[in-house]
């Protein structure tokens, strides 16, 4: 990967491997499969409408824990005002993030991205420009694939990040290295965007 | 960066109460710690979503890391949610409560 960084016309770039940029697109597909898992496809269809005639969603937090990180209750503390606003706002919350992993996808796509094909047969890096719509969606996207991975991983404070990072199992440590990768790729998107 | 683009039904079902909901029962945001959103995210969150100075959204992002969490807004019900709602679109960590519980 060659970092984010600003052009002096203003775009956002920044350069990926086949191999990563398909490693990018599948973690980004996930998320879109497990939010529609919860509300069916068509409701995770961008719908505002739908969501402005109070076509009410679910109130009951998800049981995945996966689910429930990208899909918090708003009330620590009132479970029947949480319930209600479930009930008024997630899917509209869960459409967003379709949204944002969609847009990720998009730019990868157009920047060059084919699927179907080997990957040791693509040569050519992805080059990716960003306008400040997919800024925020790859900005919200990273966090969800990062918040997903972090939840598979079992991290719930800081020393288990380091925990994860020595641990024996090597599919831990393969996770844990793509999950601080997209740390990194986000960072650089935020220090290119200052 | 705009606010949340998507409407919020619960704005539409209460458009009158607004302004006395804010003064007699003032309601906060807060962001909760997480171990995985970077700390240069947090802040450029705050920055960008609420428009804090650089040095304010820093700040804030330190006592979301230090003491587990911060109050980052505060006014009536309904913008409260809207900024909740804001913070999950975001991936942080965040919930409403009355000012006086928080």
């Amino acid at each position: 990967m060659k970092p984010f960084k600003r052009r002096r016309r203003g775009g956002i770039t920044a350069s990926f491997t086949a191999a990563e940029a398909h490693l990018l697109a599948n973690l980004a597909g996930q998320v879109v499969e497990l939010l529609r898992d919860r509300n069916g496809v068509a409701e995770s269809d961008a719908d505002p409408l739908a969501a402005q005639l109070g076509m009410g969603g679910p109130s009951i937090a998800p049981e995945d824990p996966v689910l429930a990180r990208l899909l918090p209750d708003a009330y620590r503390a009132d479970a029947d005002d949480s319930a209600e606003f479930r009930r008024l706002t997630e899917r509209s919350l869960t459409s967003s993030k379709v949204r944002y992993a969609e847009d990720l996808i998009g730019s990868l796509i157009d920047g060059g991205l084919t699927f179907g094909t080997a990957i040791e047969d693509e040569s050519e890096d992805i080059e990716i420009e960003l306008n400040p719509d997919a800024v925020q969606s790859w900005l919200k996207c990273l966090t969800d694939i990062r918040l997903s991975l972090a939840v598979r991983l079992g991290i719930e404070n800081e020393e288990d990040v380091m925990l994860v990072a020595e641990s024996g199992d090597e599919a831990i440590v393969a996770m844990s290295e793509i999950y601080d990768w997209l740390g990194y790729v986000q960072e650089t998107l935020i220090a290119a965007l200052d | 960066m705009g606010l949340v683009t998507t409407p919020t039904p619960v704005e539409i079902a209460e458009p009158d109460v607004d302004d006395i909901v804010e003064l007699e029962d003032p309601w906060v945001t807060i962001v909760w710690n997480d171990p995985v959103n970077l700390m240069s995210y947090v802040a450029y969150v705050f920055r960008n979503y609420f428009g804090y100075t650089e040095e304010k959204a820093h700040e804030l992002m330190l006592s979301v890391h230090h003491e587990g969490r911060a109050v980052v807004a505060s006014g009536s019900r309904e913008k409260m949610e809207r900024h909740v709602q804001a913070m999950h679109e975001y991936g942080l960590w965040a919930t409403l409560d009355r000012a006086d519980a928080s």
